[in-house]
Protein backbone atom coordinates (compact mmCIF):
# COMPACT_ATOMS: atom_id res chain seq x y z
CA UNK A 1 0.00 0.00 0.00
CA UNK A 2 1.48 3.31 -0.72
CA UNK A 3 0.31 5.63 2.06
CA UNK A 4 2.62 8.23 3.00
CA UNK A 5 4.02 7.79 5.94
CA UNK A 6 5.46 10.42 8.75
CA UNK A 7 9.40 8.90 8.40
CA UNK A 8 11.49 9.45 11.80
CA UNK A 9 8.62 10.50 13.39
CA UNK A 10 9.82 8.51 16.80
CA UNK A 11 13.29 7.83 17.32
CA UNK A 12 12.71 5.18 20.10
CA UNK A 13 11.10 3.11 17.65
CA UNK A 14 14.41 2.40 15.08
CA UNK A 15 12.94 1.95 11.53
CA UNK A 16 12.14 -2.15 10.61
CA UNK A 17 12.70 -2.90 14.62
CA UNK A 18 9.21 -3.18 16.26
CA UNK A 19 7.35 -0.50 14.18
CA UNK A 20 5.54 -3.16 12.92
CA UNK A 21 3.62 -3.48 16.08
CA UNK A 22 2.44 0.10 15.47
CA UNK A 23 0.41 -1.81 12.26
CA UNK A 24 -0.12 0.46 10.03
CA UNK A 25 2.28 3.95 10.49
CA UNK A 26 0.51 6.99 10.69
CA UNK A 27 -0.28 8.62 7.29
CA UNK A 28 0.98 11.82 6.46
CA UNK A 29 -2.49 13.30 5.65
CA UNK A 30 -5.47 13.44 3.71
CA UNK A 31 -8.34 10.78 4.06
CA UNK A 32 -5.90 8.22 4.99
CA UNK A 33 -5.06 10.40 8.50
CA UNK A 34 -8.57 11.00 9.42
CA UNK A 35 -9.25 7.24 8.70
CA UNK A 36 -6.30 5.87 11.01
CA UNK A 37 -7.39 8.64 13.50
CA UNK A 38 -10.84 7.42 13.40
CA UNK A 39 -9.59 4.07 13.56
CA UNK A 40 -8.46 4.44 17.12
CA UNK A 41 -11.49 7.50 18.21
CA UNK A 42 -14.01 4.15 17.57
CA UNK A 43 -11.44 1.99 19.19
CA UNK A 44 -11.73 3.58 22.26
CA UNK A 45 -15.46 3.83 22.22
CA UNK A 46 -15.96 0.23 20.95
CA UNK A 47 -13.83 -0.74 23.87
CA UNK A 48 -17.04 0.66 26.30
CA UNK A 49 -19.98 -0.54 24.09
CA UNK A 50 -19.28 -3.43 22.33
CA UNK A 51 -17.14 -5.17 25.60
CA UNK A 52 -19.32 -4.15 27.72
CA UNK A 53 -22.05 -5.74 25.19
CA UNK A 54 -20.19 -8.98 24.60
CA UNK A 55 -19.99 -9.48 28.52
CA UNK A 56 -23.67 -8.07 29.28
CA UNK A 57 -25.16 -10.52 26.29
CA UNK A 58 -22.86 -13.40 25.78
CA UNK A 59 -20.69 -14.13 29.46
CA UNK A 60 -22.58 -12.80 32.35
CA UNK A 61 -26.15 -13.52 33.95
CA UNK A 62 -26.90 -16.88 31.61
CA UNK A 63 -25.59 -14.79 28.50
CA UNK A 64 -27.86 -15.43 25.41
CA UNK A 65 -29.72 -18.23 27.64
CA UNK A 66 -32.08 -15.73 28.26
CA UNK A 67 -32.02 -13.56 25.45
CA UNK A 68 -35.20 -13.90 23.96
CA UNK A 69 -38.10 -11.98 21.84
CA UNK A 70 -39.82 -10.91 25.51
CA UNK A 71 -35.51 -10.13 26.74
CA UNK A 72 -35.68 -7.66 24.20
CA UNK A 73 -39.12 -5.98 25.16
CA UNK A 74 -38.38 -5.44 28.38
CA UNK A 75 -34.12 -3.67 27.42
CA UNK A 76 -35.54 -1.79 24.69
CA UNK A 77 -37.91 0.29 26.89
CA UNK A 78 -35.22 1.75 28.17
CA UNK A 79 -33.69 4.70 25.82
CA UNK A 80 -30.53 4.05 27.43
CA UNK A 81 -29.64 0.55 26.16
CA UNK A 82 -31.78 1.67 22.76
CA UNK A 83 -28.93 4.41 22.38
CA UNK A 84 -26.10 2.42 23.56
CA UNK A 85 -27.41 -0.39 20.64
CA UNK A 86 -27.74 2.39 18.12
CA UNK A 87 -24.05 3.94 18.68
CA UNK A 88 -22.82 0.24 18.79
CA UNK A 89 -24.30 -0.30 15.27
CA UNK A 90 -23.02 2.79 14.05
CA UNK A 91 -19.30 2.88 15.02
CA UNK A 92 -18.77 -0.80 14.70
CA UNK A 93 -20.08 -0.82 11.03
CA UNK A 94 -17.98 2.23 9.93
CA UNK A 95 -15.02 0.44 12.11
CA UNK A 96 -15.61 -2.93 10.81
CA UNK A 97 -16.01 -1.86 7.08
CA UNK A 98 -13.40 1.22 7.34
CA UNK A 99 -10.94 -2.09 8.36
CA UNK A 100 -12.46 -4.15 5.67
CA UNK A 101 -11.25 -1.18 3.21
CA UNK A 102 -8.03 -0.82 4.31
CA UNK A 103 -7.29 -5.25 4.56
CA UNK A 104 -8.61 -4.81 0.21
CA UNK A 105 -6.12 -2.09 0.07
CA UNK A 106 -3.89 -4.10 1.27
CA UNK A 107 -4.08 -7.47 -0.73
CA UNK A 108 -6.59 -6.06 -3.45
CA UNK A 109 -4.11 -5.03 -6.81
CA UNK A 110 -6.23 -4.38 -9.79
CA UNK A 111 -8.36 -1.02 -8.95
CA UNK A 112 -11.62 -2.18 -10.57
CA UNK A 113 -11.64 -5.32 -8.51
CA UNK A 114 -10.44 -3.01 -4.93
CA UNK A 115 -13.58 -0.43 -6.34
CA UNK A 116 -16.06 -3.35 -6.88
CA UNK A 117 -15.48 -4.71 -3.55
CA UNK A 118 -15.40 -0.88 -1.68
CA UNK A 119 -18.82 -0.30 -3.04
CA UNK A 120 -20.17 -3.65 -2.24
CA UNK A 121 -19.00 -2.97 1.17
CA UNK A 122 -20.29 0.19 1.85
CA UNK A 123 -23.45 -0.56 0.22
CA UNK A 124 -23.72 -3.18 2.52
CA UNK A 125 -22.79 -1.06 5.30
CA UNK A 126 -25.62 1.73 4.41
CA UNK A 127 -28.48 -0.99 3.71
CA UNK A 128 -27.17 -2.50 7.25
CA UNK A 129 -27.11 0.87 8.54
CA UNK A 130 -30.17 1.73 7.43
CA UNK A 131 -32.26 -1.93 8.91
CA UNK A 132 -30.34 -1.45 12.04
CA UNK A 133 -31.83 2.51 12.99
CA UNK A 134 -35.53 1.80 11.72
CA UNK A 135 -35.87 -1.20 14.31
CA UNK A 136 -33.79 0.41 16.96
CA UNK A 137 -36.10 3.30 16.62
CA UNK A 138 -39.42 2.01 15.84
CA UNK A 139 -39.54 -1.45 17.41
CA UNK A 140 -42.64 -0.85 19.88
CA UNK A 141 -42.49 -2.94 22.82
CA UNK A 142 -45.96 -2.79 23.69
CA UNK A 143 -47.47 -3.77 20.24
CA UNK A 144 -46.90 -7.44 21.08
CA UNK A 145 -48.47 -9.18 24.04
CA UNK A 146 -46.65 -9.96 27.22
CA UNK A 147 -45.70 -13.23 27.85
CA UNK A 148 -45.49 -12.28 31.61
CA UNK B 1 10.94 5.51 -1.16
CA UNK B 2 12.34 2.14 -3.85
CA UNK B 3 11.25 -0.39 -1.84
CA UNK B 4 14.26 -3.26 -1.59
CA UNK B 5 13.21 -6.02 -3.52
CA UNK B 6 13.15 -8.36 -0.81
CA UNK B 7 9.96 -6.59 0.55
CA UNK B 8 7.95 -6.54 -2.12
CA UNK B 9 5.18 -9.39 -1.96
CA UNK B 10 6.88 -11.05 1.44
CA UNK B 11 3.98 -10.94 4.36
CA UNK B 12 5.97 -12.43 6.87
CA UNK B 13 9.14 -12.79 7.02
CA UNK B 14 9.26 -13.07 11.53
CA UNK B 15 9.36 -9.61 12.51
CA UNK B 16 8.09 -8.72 16.40
CA UNK B 17 4.86 -8.40 16.38
CA UNK B 18 3.73 -10.68 13.00
CA UNK B 19 1.40 -12.56 14.86
CA UNK B 20 -0.91 -9.88 17.01
CA UNK B 21 -0.52 -8.18 13.43
CA UNK B 22 -2.24 -11.11 11.53
CA UNK B 23 -4.31 -12.28 14.40
CA UNK B 24 -5.74 -8.49 15.01
CA UNK B 25 -6.49 -8.47 11.71
CA UNK B 26 -8.44 -11.63 11.60
CA UNK B 27 -10.29 -10.91 14.51
CA UNK B 28 -11.75 -8.00 13.26
CA UNK B 29 -12.59 -9.36 9.87
CA UNK B 30 -14.18 -11.82 11.28
CA UNK B 31 -16.36 -10.14 14.31
CA UNK B 32 -16.94 -7.94 11.23
CA UNK B 33 -18.57 -10.62 9.19
CA UNK B 34 -20.36 -11.62 12.45
CA UNK B 35 -21.89 -8.12 12.91
CA UNK B 36 -23.80 -8.43 9.39
CA UNK B 37 -25.69 -10.94 10.26
CA UNK B 38 -26.09 -9.93 13.78
CA UNK B 39 -27.73 -6.86 12.09
CA UNK B 40 -30.00 -8.85 10.25
CA UNK B 41 -30.92 -11.51 12.77
CA UNK B 42 -31.80 -8.89 15.33
CA UNK B 43 -34.22 -7.14 13.08
CA UNK B 44 -36.63 -9.82 12.91
CA UNK B 45 -37.57 -8.72 16.28
CA UNK B 46 -39.48 -6.16 14.57
CA UNK B 47 -41.59 -9.25 13.00
CA UNK B 48 -42.55 -9.89 16.40
CA UNK B 49 -42.25 -12.95 19.08
CA UNK B 50 -42.93 -16.07 17.00
CA UNK B 51 -40.51 -14.86 14.43
CA UNK B 52 -38.01 -13.64 17.18
CA UNK B 53 -37.86 -16.77 19.30
CA UNK B 54 -37.44 -19.06 15.89
CA UNK B 55 -33.89 -16.76 15.60
CA UNK B 56 -32.73 -17.45 19.31
CA UNK B 57 -33.35 -21.27 18.95
CA UNK B 58 -30.53 -20.94 17.19
CA UNK B 59 -28.13 -20.32 20.36
CA UNK B 60 -29.85 -23.12 21.89
CA UNK B 61 -27.16 -25.73 19.83
CA UNK B 62 -23.88 -26.23 21.47
CA UNK B 63 -21.82 -26.11 18.30
CA UNK B 64 -23.43 -22.29 17.85
CA UNK B 65 -22.34 -21.92 21.51
CA UNK B 66 -19.02 -22.97 20.93
CA UNK B 67 -18.62 -20.61 17.65
CA UNK B 68 -19.96 -17.77 20.05
CA UNK B 69 -16.94 -18.52 22.70
CA UNK B 70 -15.09 -18.41 19.39
CA UNK B 71 -16.52 -14.80 18.92
CA UNK B 72 -16.31 -13.63 22.59
CA UNK B 73 -12.28 -14.30 22.53
CA UNK B 74 -12.23 -12.53 19.52
CA UNK B 75 -13.50 -9.21 20.49
CA UNK B 76 -11.67 -9.52 23.58
CA UNK B 77 -8.23 -10.24 22.04
CA UNK B 78 -8.92 -7.40 19.36
CA UNK B 79 -10.22 -4.91 21.86
CA UNK B 80 -7.08 -5.64 24.21
CA UNK B 81 -4.62 -5.79 21.34
CA UNK B 82 -5.92 -2.46 19.82
CA UNK B 83 -5.58 -0.80 23.16
CA UNK B 84 -1.63 -2.05 22.70
CA UNK B 85 -1.93 -0.27 19.51
CA UNK B 86 -3.26 2.82 20.89
CA UNK B 87 -0.84 2.83 23.67
CA UNK B 88 2.08 2.51 21.10
CA UNK B 89 0.90 5.23 18.80
CA UNK B 90 0.31 7.67 20.93
CA UNK B 91 3.15 7.64 23.22
CA UNK B 92 5.73 6.44 20.73
CA UNK B 93 7.79 6.33 24.31
CA UNK B 94 6.14 3.25 25.19
CA UNK B 95 7.95 1.09 22.09
CA UNK B 96 10.85 0.80 24.73
CA UNK B 97 8.77 -1.65 26.50
CA UNK B 98 7.22 -2.89 23.84
CA UNK B 99 8.38 -6.62 24.97
CA UNK B 100 6.52 -6.43 28.53
CA UNK B 101 3.93 -4.54 27.02
CA UNK B 102 2.81 -7.02 24.37
CA UNK B 103 3.52 -9.69 27.35
CA UNK B 104 1.21 -7.93 29.17
CA UNK B 105 -1.46 -7.91 26.77
CA UNK B 106 -1.16 -11.39 26.06
CA UNK B 107 -1.63 -12.19 29.87
CA UNK B 108 -4.90 -9.96 30.08
CA UNK B 109 -6.85 -11.80 27.01
CA UNK B 110 -5.72 -15.28 28.26
CA UNK B 111 -6.42 -14.42 31.90
CA UNK B 112 -9.81 -12.94 31.21
CA UNK B 113 -10.56 -15.44 28.86
CA UNK B 114 -10.10 -18.58 31.71
CA UNK B 115 -13.37 -17.45 33.50
CA UNK B 116 -15.22 -16.66 30.44
CA UNK B 117 -14.08 -20.26 28.86
CA UNK B 118 -15.10 -21.34 32.40
CA UNK B 119 -18.69 -19.51 32.76
CA UNK B 120 -19.66 -20.13 28.72
CA UNK B 121 -17.78 -23.67 28.55
CA UNK B 122 -20.16 -25.06 30.89
CA UNK B 123 -23.32 -24.03 29.24
CA UNK B 124 -21.55 -25.65 26.52
CA UNK B 125 -21.41 -28.98 28.56
CA UNK B 126 -25.09 -28.78 29.50
CA UNK B 127 -26.25 -28.73 26.13
CA UNK B 128 -24.32 -30.99 24.95
CA UNK B 129 -23.93 -33.90 27.34
CA UNK B 130 -27.20 -32.81 29.03
CA UNK B 131 -25.02 -32.02 32.46
CA UNK B 132 -26.00 -29.94 35.30
CA UNK B 133 -23.29 -27.94 35.97
C1 LIG C 1 -13.50 -3.34 21.15
C2 LIG C 1 -12.71 -2.32 20.92
C3 LIG C 1 -11.93 -2.17 19.61
C4 LIG C 1 -10.71 -1.60 19.54
C5 LIG C 1 -9.92 -0.99 20.70
C6 LIG C 1 -10.29 -1.65 18.16
C7 LIG C 1 -9.12 -1.11 17.67
C8 LIG C 1 -8.71 -1.17 16.37
C9 LIG C 1 -7.59 -0.45 15.82
C10 LIG C 1 -6.69 0.50 16.59
C11 LIG C 1 -7.50 -0.78 14.51
C12 LIG C 1 -6.50 -0.23 13.49
C13 LIG C 1 -5.30 -1.09 13.38
C14 LIG C 1 -4.30 -0.50 12.41
O1 LIG C 1 -4.45 0.65 12.00
O2 LIG C 1 -3.37 -1.23 12.06
C15 LIG C 1 -8.54 -1.73 14.22
C16 LIG C 1 -8.74 -2.35 13.01
C17 LIG C 1 -9.84 -3.11 12.70
N1 LIG C 1 -10.93 -3.38 13.52
FE1 LIG C 1 -11.07 -2.84 15.44
N2 LIG C 1 -11.26 -2.28 17.41
C18 LIG C 1 -12.29 -2.62 18.27
C19 LIG C 1 -13.47 -3.25 17.92
C20 LIG C 1 -13.77 -3.74 16.66
C21 LIG C 1 -15.02 -4.35 16.27
C22 LIG C 1 -16.24 -4.54 17.19
C23 LIG C 1 -14.89 -4.73 14.97
C24 LIG C 1 -15.89 -5.40 14.09
C25 LIG C 1 -17.08 -4.90 13.84
C26 LIG C 1 -13.57 -4.36 14.52
C27 LIG C 1 -13.06 -4.58 13.25
C28 LIG C 1 -11.83 -4.15 12.80
C29 LIG C 1 -11.29 -4.41 11.49
C30 LIG C 1 -11.95 -5.23 10.37
C31 LIG C 1 -10.03 -3.76 11.44
C32 LIG C 1 -9.03 -3.74 10.26
C33 LIG C 1 -7.94 -4.75 10.49
C34 LIG C 1 -6.64 -4.40 9.81
O3 LIG C 1 -6.49 -3.29 9.27
O4 LIG C 1 -5.76 -5.26 9.83
N3 LIG C 1 -12.91 -3.76 15.57
N4 LIG C 1 -9.28 -1.94 15.38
Amino acid sequence: MSVETRAGRSPAIPPGRGAEVRRRDRPAGGFELWSWLFMRVSGVALLGLAVGHVLIMHVLDEGVSRVNFEFVQLRWESPFWRTWDWALLVLALLHGINGLRVTVQDYVRWPGARFALNVLFALTGFLLFVLGTVIVFTFDPNAWPRTS
Amino acid sequence: MAKRRADVGTLYKGSPGQWSWLAHRITGLAVTLFLFAHVVDTAVVGWGPDAYNRVTEVYHNWVVRVLELGLVAAVLYHAINGTKIMVFDFWPSTARYMKPISAASTVLFLGSMVPITWIMGREILNLALGWDL
